[in-house]
């Protein structure tokens, strides 16, 4: 599947491809865009919860402290600069998860048991 | 694959209720009405510090001034969540505060009215940040995902504002005569433009009709204005006040309250720029731009500075 029309740009887009008719400008004292994520207790994972603009990492942390962690949201906080982030393109979507659609057999709900043995 | 394939796609995915993400391919006028509805939605938060920070050095005692800053620190916060969701779509944060400085991007009209006494602290607590809860709901289930996430995080958060506002005018309800009155006076002058909130009649509303198509709203204008006027119908018997409309009553066949007609040309005059604090308004967003500017190179500055030391060493 060939996408011809994209004028998006995420985080995840390098620079230079942003492609498109969306043109954005920027000026010297635009700072970087950062995705944060937070593990809201020792012993889970940290989790995506959004992205906002610093000049550096100590920077995205404190901005982040104050937006995502107000009301004990967070023990940990990760930042990365959203032009690090590399993702799996929408139009790939099929072809890399679709082959998983048929292989039922790989849940456990698809063998049948007796009730004895049901809760193994 | 042509545009017409794609927008068959897109359209199919609005059907079955999968969620528009940044990447996916959309139509060009679904993203400009996103990036219009979000960004204005963005200037509103931080637009509405003003009003209320204007209350911050006079609150009555020192809990209520720590209320008040968690209050506006979270609209500030509510503000970043937007903006970034407004960015996904291709727009810079710095053209999306351009646009609000020069005029041309709207924010929420209840915005610009003053805040006379601190009764007006309770009012926008329950009836402007009431009336947005309403719409804000509604938000949580768009279709573009990066707008319905932020809404989530927002509602979760903007509960508390509503009810500290209806808590600091049950206080003044229960207090001295001056108190009652102020409370009633502030109920009155807020009473209005909170229903304005909600836009013009869905015979006139201009961007209604097909972002209900693309499910980015999903109730139209004076559907939610009924639900909001049924909830504070109810609610201001608790306060023993009253709302300032003769024609509210209930309809028993209808099953909803009745209410007067909205002042249009006052809505439509504060829209154009001629409410009581409009100029006010962007002059304080303009100002905080400009003298803010020498933080943000220095941070720039700075940042580069740190990060030079970091690769010699």
């Amino acid at each position: 599947m060939n996408i011809q029309i994209k004028k998006y740009f995420y985080g995840d887009i390098p620079d230079d491809k942003s492609g498109g008719n969306i043109i954005s400008k920027e000026t010297k004292n635009d700072w970087p865009l950062w995705e944060i994520f937070i593990r809201s207790k020792q012993g889970l994972d940290h989790k995506h919860v959004g992205s906002l603009h610093a000049a550096d990492a100590q920077m995205a942390i404190e901005n982040a402290r104050d937006v995502y962690t107000r009301r004990m949201e967070g023990v940990s906080i990760w930042v990365v600069q959203s032009k690090y982030i590399h993702a799996t393109a929408p139009e790939e979507a099929g072809e890399l998860f679709e082959p998983a659609e048929d292989k039922i057999y790989r849940h456990p709900t698809f063998y049948k048991l007796p009730d004895e043995v049901n809760q193994m | 694959m042509t545009v017409q394939d794609l927008e068959k796609i897109f359209l199919q995915k609005i059907e079955n209720e999968i969620k528009i993400e940044p990447r996916d391919w959309m139509p060009d006028a679904y993203r400009k009405t996103n990036i219009r509805q979000i960004s204005q939605h963005a200037h509103s938060e931080i637009v509405g510090m003003l009003p209320e920070g204007n209350w911050i050095t006079r609150a009555p005692t020192l809990k209520r001034k720590a209320i008040l800053l968690a209050k506006v620190q979270d609209e500030a916060g509510h503000g970043l969540y937007l903006y970034s969701a407004t960015e996904t779509l291709g727009i810079t944060r710095e053209e999306t505060i351009n646009d609000l400085h020069s005029g041309r991007a709207k924010y929420s009209s209840i915005f610009n009215y003053p805040t006379l006494t601190w009764a007006d602290i309770g009012a926008i607590g329950w009836l402007v940040d009431g009336a947005a809860i309403m719409n804000q709901v509604m938000l949580t289930r768009t279709s573009y995902g990066p707008y319905a996430r932020a809404m989530v995080r927002i509602c979760k958060e903007e509960s508390f504002h509503q009810r500290q506002g209806f808590e600091i005018l049950l206080v003044l309800s229960r207090g001295s005569k001056e108190q009652k009155e102020m409370c009633q006076d502030a109920i009155n002058r807020w009473w209005w433009p909170a229903l304005m909130m909600f836009g013009p009649h869905d015979k006139e509303s201009t961007h209604s009709d097909q972002s209900m198509k693309w499910k980015i709203k999903r109730k139209s204008n004076d559907e939610l204005r009924q639900n909001f006027v049924d909830m504070i119908a109810e609610q201001i018997k608790v306060l023993g006040m009253k709302l300032p409309d003769e024609h509210l009553q209930w309809n028993e066949e209808k099953k909803h309250y009745d209410f007067g007609e909205i002042n249009w040309e006052e809505f439509w005059n504060v829209v154009k720029g001629n409410g009581p604090c409009n100029k006010q308004r962007l002059d304080a967003r303009r100002k905080a731009w400009e003298e803010g500017e020498w933080v943000r190179e220095a941070a720039a500055t700075y940042a580069e500075k740190r990060n030079k030391r970091q690769a010699a060493a």
